[in-house]
């Protein structure tokens, strides 16, 4: 295992694309840094990123506020918010899709709601379900779920739809029952939509719930004191207010991380579901 | 026990060579009034039990309609389709159609796809596994059991559609061109693989083709069809020794006086489609001019 690591590690390491991700990285912070203190290094201050902390200030902030469990918790409640609508999305988003591509009559009920509900952004949804839902938690958790939702059953909904119709005639003429063509033509059939639709929805489940945070205020921000209750958007939110731009940016950073993270997770998790299309 | 008693242990209810389909005065119209189109007209013939019948006729002519209504997938517009004597009226696990391009399950292994038909029966017993390891063997892919058909070569995974349809013992196999599309070594190949099957288990078999050579090496018997509307144009008995060898073939008298016969009835047909511009007729025309210039 450990030596699997290693040569995987090796292999990564002395890997074109590894270098060329290095190198753009690092050209990037470095105009970032030198954009920010332009004023003080060229007397001329660039337009907008000399406006912007440098790199060199958020990595010490990010330094402070690593050590700091408030930090953390705004993280993990971020994190909690995202996992609680981006998994209420699949449960309710997978088996709506599946039904809709399945069923012509479902599909001619349920669509045109389908279709006037999903142009609306999730952000529009933040003062109606703050009234709808008894808690704060809850409506930050339903607007998250509603931003994964809707990619979700598309998607869904595409990748049943498209599938060939061949499969069909032969798992019929082979003597699958609807059941056993569901289970084993339907479902495998779909599944790469299905780890599309959770990739691309966990990103914007993301960029939801930081926004949903901002405008409600933080949710359980009371109970837990200041802001550590609010997640990463009321901690933007809060800095902003506050003026601490060094913080503002680190909070970004961290979602941008975090957004990274889940996307990769997910990525893993298709790949090992489908390993037909990546075996070759 | 070996692959053929393990068939014949599975068998189903049709006999062990298969059911007698009877085609008869069979027409297909398309559409009504003035926009009606003619394409299949008053057919009669038998694929008789056991026997492999090739049909073959120029491009674009009904062929796949005619194949539609024996699967059961549309219905004649006149005449009768019976199978073993009772009507054929929607599509059945008696018949199994192979189709044109490979319609294997990209998500499943070789193995997997093979035994698709057994486990949507409930049948995936011991005797079932054992018959499947017996075709995976003799379709020459027991390495590649494990492997998903995006894995596989063009011919490989023809044949493994093959397999995975002769487990189900169908009492009729009907074949869509099974092999348009391969390279000419991988096609002669698969003819042999295809027709060492066949003669191992013998099931009552509708070949639709336009290749003469492949027709001629397989079939039993086979039914030239005119241009649309499909008519039947003539029957040649192809009363050559089994087992087939490519090579046998190519050298046979009896075969290429067949062959022949054939040729210039085909071509009279694919002049005609020519006369109404169609373009792989075209193609056959020159063809044919070429092989005539050769002999």
């Amino acid at each position: 295992m450990a030596k699997a690591f290693a040569l995987r590690a090796i292999s990564v390491l002395s890997g074109d694309d590894f270098w060329r991700g290095i190198v753009s990285i690092a050209v990037f912070l470095i105009f970032w840094e030198v954009g920010s203190r332009s004023q003080a290094l060229f007397g001329v201050a660039f337009p907008w990123v000399s406006q912007v902390p440098p790199p060199s200030a958020v990595l010490q902030e990010l330094i402070v506020l690593v050590q700091e469990p408030s930090f953390w918790i705004s993280a993990l409640l971020s994190t909690l918010r995202v996992f609680e609508g981006f998994l209420a999305a699949m449960v309710i988003g997978i088996p709506l899709g599946l039904a809709m591509a399945v069923s012509r009559t479902f599909y001619g009920i349920t669509f045109p709601v389908f279709e006037v509900l999903r142009p609306i952004p999730p952000l529009a949804w933040v003062p109606a379900s703050i009234i709808f839902w008894p808690t704060q938690e809850l409506s930050i958790a339903f607007v998250t779920f509603l931003g994964a939702f809707f990619t979700i059953v598309i998607n869904v909904i595409g990748g049943a739809q498209a599938i060939d119709v061949r499969y069909f005639q032969a798992a019929r003429s082979m003597g699958s029952s609807t059941w056993d063509i569901f289970r084993r033509i339907i479902l495998p059939a779909t599944l790469p939509s299905i780890v599309v639709g959770a990739t691309v929805g966990v990103g914007i489940t993301w960029a939801v719930v930081v926004a949903a945070e901002m405008i409600s205020g933080g949710g359980s921000a009371g109970s837990m004191g200041g802001a550590a209750g609010g997640g990463v958007g009321f901690f933007i939110w809060n800095s902003y207010v506050g003026g601490s731009y060094t913080q503002i940016v680190a909070g970004m950073i961290s979602i941008g991380i975090a957004g990274y993270i889940s996307s990769a997770a997910l990525r893993k998790i298709g790949k090992w579901l489908t390993p037909w299309l990546s075996e070759s | 026990m070996n692959i053929q008693q393990m068939a014949q242990a599975s068998q189903v209810a049709s006999g062990p060579l298969g059911s007698q389909i009877t085609v008869s005065n069979v027409s297909k119209v398309y559409g009504a009034g003035d926009f009606a189109k003619e394409v299949v007209r008053d057919c009669s013939f038998t694929l008789d039990s056991g026997k492999l019948t090739v049909m073959i006729g120029p491009s674009g002519c009904g062929k796949s309609t005619l194949i539609r209504m024996l699967a059961g997938f549309e219905r004649p517009s006149t005449g009768t389709i019976t199978l073993d004597g009772k009507p054929v009226t929607g599509p059945g696990l008696d018949r199994l159609v192979v189709f044109q391009e490979s319609a294997l399950f990209p998500w499943m292994s070789t193995y997997d796809n093979i035994m698709f038909g057994p486990r949507a029966r409930g049948e995936d017993t011991p005797e079932m596994r054992a018959f499947a390891e017996g075709l995976l063997h003799k379709i020459g892919l027991d390495g590649f059991r494990k492997k998903y058909p995006a894995q596989l070569s063009g011919g490989m995974q023809r044949r493994a559609e093959l397999a995975r349809s002769m487990i189900n013992k169908p009492a009729v196999m009907i074949l869509d061109e099974p092999f348009r599309g391969l390279d000419a070594m991988t096609k002669k190949l698969m003819q042999e693989y295809y027709s060492n099957l066949y003669e191992e288990f013998r099931r009552t078999t509708f070949f639709v083709t336009t290749d003469i050579d492949e027709a001629i090496y397989l079939a039993d018997r086979i039914l030239i069809m005119t241009n649309i509307p499909t008519q039947l144009r003539a029957v040649i008995n192809v009363d050559l020794p089994r087992p087939r060898h490519v090579e046998d073939i190519t050298e046979n008298d009896d075969a290429n006086a067949i062959k022949m016969q054939a040729l210039s009835l085909l071509h009279e047909e694919a002049m005609k489609s020519f006369a109404r511009g169609s373009k792989a007729a075209a193609d056959f025309v020159d063809a044919y001019a070429k092989r005539m210039n050769k002999e």
